[in-house]
């Protein structure tokens, strides 16, 4: 059994509003000094056994399914079982 | 024009409009179709069948419950390979709201749609500028007409990076514009867009609830669908 991780983020450069709602209730709930908050995806994929594990194939799915690059960055990785508490 | 639309076409021409898990307005797609004098021919998510369709829409709505982003699901859909095939070859293709949703998440068209700018989902009667005739999809209008169509979305926010932007102004490819205040955020006010060659055409504001008196603000959606019957027909 492994563990893959993909995690999705907006581009810096496209405006996050779900973010800017959020970085809004933190202050109404008390916490200062909040200079920006962002908001994203992260997708847990556990598959039957590392070697099942075609990267060019989950980089590739990670890049169109997963996200989209127009306004979208992503990032992955495979995790062992030991941390698959994630 | 009867009060009830034919379901032949008085011009033999057939418009497909596909139906997605979700799909809200493939119904009032396929009336405006009918009003307009061509055929509306159904056509399946689940199928990789245009069925010989001169022209295809894909109709508003959440298809796959928006899950993951508005319409990522529905771009790999048996049906959008051979509709992405024909339309890189010229077919006629207008999304609506979802629909240009999926026409952005298959790079048919350039750019995305995100949340509302202010995570308001909004819902009006909408005043648009209709900016070219130069599309398969606007060739009734004349530049510079303004329409009213009803708006609804919650993610109808137009994005691209400015260089995107410029492009499509220099290639007089934005079609629609937002006029009376931007809804959602959109860059430039923008509120539909064609690629180079003008077949494909997306648009978040919905002109086939506007083709009756009865039940929309008017008639102004009609010549969206007139004009690609136009196109097909010249064709």
């Amino acid at each position: 059994m492994a563990r893959i991780i993909v995690e999705v983020m907006l581009k810096p450069e496209i405006l996050d509003p779900q973010g800017q709602a959020v970085k809004n209730a933190l202050g109404r709930l008390g916490l200062t000094g909040v200079a920006d908050v962002r908001q994203g995806k992260r997708f847990v994929i556990d598959v039957d056994d590392e070697a099942g594990v075609d990267e060019a194939r989950i980089d590739e799915l990670a890049g169109s399914l997963l996200s989209n690059p127009v306004i979208e960055d992503y990032a992955w990785r495979v995790v062992a079982d030991t941390e698959a508490g994630a | 024009m009867t009060s009830s639309p034919t379901s032949e076409g008085v011009s033999g021409a057939r418009i497909g409009v596909v139906t997605f898990p979700g799909t809200l307005d493939d119904v009032d797609a396929s009336r405006a179709v009918a009003l307009a004098g061509a055929e509306p021919v159904t056509l399946w998510h689940g199928d990789a069948d245009l069925r010989d369709v001169d022209a295809v829409v894909l109709p508003g709505g959440f298809s796959y419950g928006d899950y993951l982003r508005c319409g990522a699901i529905a771009r790999f859909a048996p049906v959008m390979e051979p509709l992405v095939a024909a339309a890189r070859g010229g077919l006629p293709v207008l999304g609506i709201c979802n629909g240009f949703q999926i026409l952005c998440e298959t790079h048919l068209l350039p750019g995305a749609l995100t949340r509302n700018e202010s995570l308001h989902f909004v819902c009006r009667d909408q005043r648009l500028r209709v900016e070219t005739a130069d599309t398969f999809w606007t060739s009734d209008f004349e530049p510079g007409d303004e329409i009213v169509i009803p708006l609804k979305n919650g993610e109808g926010n137009y994005v691209a990076d400015e260089r995107v932007l410029d492009e499509l102004e220099a290639e007089n490819r934005v079609v629609f514009r937002y006029l009376g205040g931007n809804p959602n955020g959109s860059r430039r006010d923008i509120a539909g867009i064609s690629n180079a060659r003008g077949n494909v055409v997306g648009l978040m504001p919905h002109p086939e609830h506007a083709v009756e008196d009865l039940t929309g603000p008017g008639t102004d959606g009609l010549g969206l669908f007139t004009s690609a019957l136009t196109a097909i027909v010249n064709a």
